[in-house]
């Protein structure tokens, strides 16, 4: 079974200081599989995400990527993640293509530059979100929206098997929520395994074949995405905005 | 040139060269990551290792960069623990860096000395400090080229880094040690006093204007370079002292580029 999953948890305990965020959590995504991952603020959406791609430690349970413990795991490569924040806006300037080719750090050459292979694909990326007049460009001097395309085409740098999005939407407009839906669906169909944090769906909506919602670090609910949820997360704004329905009668874990 | 005829101004030029460039390449990723004073918070420890090598008649260079090197290692400890931002164990690492200095300095038989690395005495550094410059210097260049990419990555986001299977933590202790080598050679030049400065300003007036990092990466080792050795030029025409004049030059060279930077975009504060 787990030769077949792009990621899983089993029994996950994870503290951040002192608070217990997730508690002995079970969750497995399946290679294809486009998942959504549901529930109020500081529900332990994004610490799940997290401990998944190693970027926390959990005290204790398992966490495999592609079947491999997460020590032993040497494909980062496969490997895209949107973080939540915009990771650093810095005062040293940067340009849309270096952030992107960032990357490519996972797979390009050690211990020297980017080469060409590594351009093209930052290139294509770009393309994939619309950004491609704009590779020069200072990311501090692009739009909200653009920077969250940034990060999105960082993402997607190396074709992942596996890729995690954590509030990605919030800043786009309408029309760029609709390609990057047409970029995952194309992911999906391809076999990638999409992991979406969100509070608003929005327009990925009907790809969405799987919803885990979690409150106070425990899954409550792990299946279709029933309509209440949709319905929940179709039309809100994003952000501060609690779950109603938790599909109580759905509980399958604890 | 006269300046070029003495033996010592062409070893203090080449100090101040090695100095300059180096400086600013480690300088760069702690801007990025907003630790610009790190730099500060090893020097003060940095001291207390040159007051011991006075004390103990060894190199204070050498001690001074072994003190520096704990500094850094300790320091990112906490910055880890999160605990480096206005926390009671900075004030302790500083002041009880530059007490410790002072005392030894007290019980050593040549107290005077240390003021040379309080302010830095570019034009006393001897064929052996000119050798641990240059060795300190090439390693920290090398070192931080060779892992630009790497460094890159983990400063401008560290949890995609991760994600990315970087040994960011690893990465993060080779900055502190980076900048503490650094720091431990840069006090020769500038004094412990003004070693941040030599890290960060040419850095800060290079990313005023500059519109990628690779381009400011090498301007600031440039202007790095040229003010360093530009600073010790002037000080020796106008009798001043090398180090505070680097420093000041490098100030004024900051607030013409603010301004032009000012005028470019117009009045608004550029990003």
């Amino acid at each position: 079974m787990s030769v077949h999953t792009a990621g899983e948890l089993a029994g996950a305990t994870v503290y951040l200081g002192q608070a217990e965020v997730l508690s002995s959590l079970d969750v497995a995504f399946r290679a294809g599989e486009f998942v959504a991952l549901l529930g109020p603020n500081g529900s332990g959406k994004s610490t799940l995400v997290r401990s998944l791609l190693g970027v926390i430690p959990v005290a204790s349970g398992r966490v495999r990527l592609f079947g491999a413990p997460l020590d032993k795991f040497r494909g980062w490569g496969r490997i895209g993640y949107v973080p939540q924040r915009f990771g650093a806006v810095s005062g040293v300037p940067a340009t849309v293509e270096e952030v992107v080719l960032s990357g490519r750090v996972s797979v390009a050459k050690r211990l020297r530059g980017y080469g060409s292979a590594d351009r093209r694909a930052a290139a294509r990326a770009l393309q994939e979100v619309d950004l491609s007049d704009l590779g020069l460009r200072r990311v501090s001097h692009l739009s909200g929206g653009q920077q969250q395309r940034v990060l999105i085409a960082r993402a997607l740098v190396n074709e992942p098997d596996l890729l995690v999005l954590d509030e990605p939407l919030s800043n786009l407009d309408l029309d760029h929520q609709r390609d990057f839906a047409k970029t995952l669906e194309q992911m999906v169909r391809s076999g990638a395994t999409v992991i979406l944090v969100a509070h608003a769906l929005g327009a990925v909506e009907k790809l969405v074949d799987r919803a885990v919602v979690l409150e106070q670090g425990r899954i409550v609910h792990d299946g279709p995405p029933s309509a209440e949820h949709q319905h929940d997360h179709a039309h809100h704004v994003p952000l501060q905005e609690p779950l109603g329905g938790t599909g109580a009668d759905q509980h399958r874990i604890h | 040139m006269e300046i070029f005829e003495l033996e010592f101004m062409r070893r203090a030029l080449l100090a101040a060269l090695l100095v300059g460039v180096a400086a600013p390449s480690i300088g760069v990723f702690l801007v990025q990551r907003r630790l610009a004073l790190l730099g500060d918070g090893i020097g003060h420890v940095a001291f207390m290792g040159v007051a011991a090598g006075l004390f103990l008649g060894t190199s204070p260079v050498v001690t001074g960069i072994v003190a520096a090197s704990l500094a850094g290692a300790v320091l990112e400890v906490l910055r880890e623990k999160g605990r480096l931002a206005g926390d009671v164990a900075l004030a302790l690492i500083f002041y009880g860096g530059i007490a410790g200095g002072a005392l030894l300095t007290f019980l050593s038989d040549k107290p005077n000395s240390v003021l040379g690395y309080l302010f830095g005495s570019v034009l006393t550094v001897t064929g052996q400090d000119l050798w641990i410059l240059g060795v300190a210097g090439t390693v920290v260049l090398l070192s931080v080229t060779v892992l630009r990419k790497e460094l890159f990555a983990a400063c401008y986001d560290d949890e995609v880094a991760r994600a990315c299977g970087l040994p960011v933590r690893r990465l993060n202790f080779f900055m502190a040690l980076a900048a503490a080598l650094t720091v431990g050679v840069t006090m020769r030049v500038v004094g412990v006093l003004l070693v941040s400065a030599m890290l960060v300003l040419p850095v800060a007036i290079v990313q005023q204007l500059a519109g990628s990092f690779r381009a400011t990466v090498r301007a600031s080792l440039a202007v790095g370079g040229i003010l360093s050795v530009g600073g010790v030029a002037a000080a020796f025409y106008l009798d001043t002292s090398p180090g505070a004049t680097i420093v000041l030059l490098a100030i004024g060279v900051f607030a013409l580029t603010a301004l032009a930077a000012r005028q470019r975009t117009g009045g608004l504060a550029g990003g």
